[in-house]
């Protein structure tokens, strides 16, 4: 049974099509926009327009920005001659959340998995090489997923960098920062103890 | 880990069962289709994987309402839920808190024996794999992350294999995951094999000892395996699967007394020969102070009464907790004093538990 107008109805099943919601919580994230449709519907359709407008992948790097360099390769300061690899932009924004790494970016758009059908064509494997070579980079970061299909992406990159002259490196896997022992899966525990250090 | 409770709700034939149990084996009785196995198959989910009719979320859930089910059940002093809605996959929640279904081979170590595997002995060596997993869990609750990290990169590479795809980097790429994490398999189950075999040796048992053995699958090592994978690219590819590998391994067994292979035993000794590695798996896991819960359904029905006696006489010596199966009371009477009496019942197509019916 339909809720309300047409309109609405359309709004909501657009809504429940974002990830994280569903029909229903569609459904009450569009009645609170209407019931305060000017102080927050409005101003927010303004930002979606302007952002559906000048929003653009970078070509260089594939992050998301509104030209086609973006700001995090268009700094000078960035030219470091590291490139952190990752899977997707929310894992390079969740990499600048940290304000740990000063180098250049490389969005891969995904990881391998034949399953998927998604192969080294799909992603942006070969402008990283190309990249590798043209910017002078010395160290190639892998910042992937801890899973089959983003290690076996990692395994595939070194393999296409080897010869390249670029150290390759990835993130370490262990103990989180807060975290305690007793909470670890013995895969974690493992891997840490695999890359203990000097104390 | 001992369970002292358990609901179910919407689970098979159960609207709402509530059970509460003393950490003593407990004899479960009814006629058939009363709901018996249903209360084990709720206790195997509390272990990770689909339970031991390896059935799917969807299909758990009471006909013909179809709204979902959920399993409720303290487990040494944890609350562990799990539940599922509509076609959506099974929630794991330990004290609240959403886990991954690994998460609970850490809490308890759950072991089954149904009538099903009655012909494992002499079936596809799949059953025979999937049960020395099973055991292998028991004793290294990781197995079941490098197993499913394994059979990814696997059918990764199975998908690569029959699309003839010419990519050698990608290959390699996952021949690497594959060695990686079938290393740990092969390892694991190793150190299984070891311990079952240790807690067979010089036991005071009435079921035979079994010498166990793993079929040759290629190399076990990392490196070993990473090269023959790479070696049998194009006869694996002619074949459309990957042909070495843990996951062609084959868990082999000799009825020791005898020196006869376990498929060429009577059926009788076949099953001996299972419970006998059950409760080597139960002895072992004792040993190191861990209380495994076993699950034995119909197990009674298929023994004689010296070997029954046996049984029981094992199961409350261990200390496991026990959840064993039966038609009748009359199966149970070796346990009368000694183990929690449950009887079963089906009325309108709902199963109700009488509480209490000791045979003693």
């Amino acid at each position: 049974m339909a809720d309300g107008p047409e309109q609405i109805e359309d709004l909501i099943g657009l809504m429940a099509r974002l990830p994280g919601l569903g029909p229903r919580s569609a459904r009450r994230a569009v009645l609170h926009l209407i019931q305060k449709r000017g102080a927050l519907m409005a101003p927010l359709a303004a930002a979606m327009a302007d952002v559906a407008a000048t929003a653009r992948e970078c070509v260089r790097c594939g992050n998301i920005g509104n030209a086609d360099i973006c700001a995090l390769c268009r700094d000078p300061e960035r030219a470091t001659g590291e490139i952190c690899v990752v899977e997707t932009v929310a894992d390079l924004w969740a990499m600048e959340r940290g304000r740990a790494f000063s180098g250049r970016y490389h969005v891969l758009g995904g990881a391998l998995s034949a399953l998927d059908a998604v192969g080294p064509e799909d992603l942006r494997i070969p402008a990283l090489v190309a990249r590798v070579a043209d910017e002078a980079v010395r160290e190639v970061i892998l910042a992937l997923d801890a899973t089959v299909d983003g290690q076996t992406t990692a395994h595939y990159i070194a393999e296409q960098l080897a010869g390249s002259g670029a150290q390759v490196t990835s993130l370490a896997q262990g103990v989180p920062v807060g975290g305690e022992l007793d909470y670890l899966d013995d895969g974690t525990i493992s891997a840490a103890l695999r890359a203990r250090r000097q104390f | 880990m001992v369970l002292s409770g358990l609901s179910l709700s919407h689970f098979r034939s159960h609207l709402l069962t509530r059970i509460g149990f003393d950490g003593r084996p407990v004899a479960i009785f009814g006629a058939n289709g009363a709901g018996k196995t249903n209360i084990l198959e709720a206790i195997s989910l509390l272990s990770p994987g689909r339970g031991l009719r390896r059935a799917a979320p969807e299909d758990l859930a009471r006909r013909p309402e179809a709204l979902g089910w959920k399993i409720v059940a303290d487990l040494g002093g944890h609350e562990v839920e799990t539940f599922a809605q509509g076609a959506g996959p099974r929630v794991v929640r330990i004290d609240g808190k959403a886990a991954p279904q690994a998460a609970l081979g850490r809490l308890a170590r759950i072991l089954w024996l149904v009538p099903v595997m009655d012909r494992l002995w002499v079936e596809a060596p799949e059953g025979r794999r999937r049960f020395l997993d099973r055991m292998t869990l028991s004793f290294v609750p990781g197995h079941g992350e490098a197993a499913l990290s394994y059979e990814k990169a696997m059918r990764e590479r199975n998908r690569l294999l029959r699309d003839q795809a010419g990519d050698g980097a990608w290959f390699g790429a996952l021949e690497a995951q594959m060695a990686e994490h079938g290393a740990v398999v092969a390892a694991n189950r190793r150190v299984t094999l070891a311990r079952l075999h240790g807690a067979m040796a010089g036991a005071q048992t009435a079921f035979p000892a079994a010498d166990l053995a793993l079929s040759e699958s290629g190399p076990e090592d990392v490196a070993g395996l990473a090269a023959a994978l790479a070696d049998g690219r194009a006869r694996d590819m002619a074949a459309g699967r990957s042909l070495t590998g843990p996951h062609r391994a084959d868990l082999l067994a000799v009825y020791a007394a005898k020196g006869v292979p376990a498929a060429q035993c009577s059926t009788g000794e076949q099953k001996a020969l299972l419970i006998s590695l059950i409760l080597a798996n139960a002895r072992a896991l004792a040993a190191e102070g861990e209380v495994p819960t076993l699950l034995l359904d119909e197990v009674a029905a298929h023994l004689d009464a010296g070997r029954r006696a046996a049984l029981y006489a094992e199961v409350c010596g261990l200390g496991v907790q026990a959840f064993m199966t039966g038609t009748g009371a009359d199966l149970f009477e070796g346990l009368a004093g000694r183990a929690q009496f449950f009887e079963m019942r089906e009325a309108d197509g709902v199963s109700r538990v009488v509480e209490g019916k000791d045979v003693q």
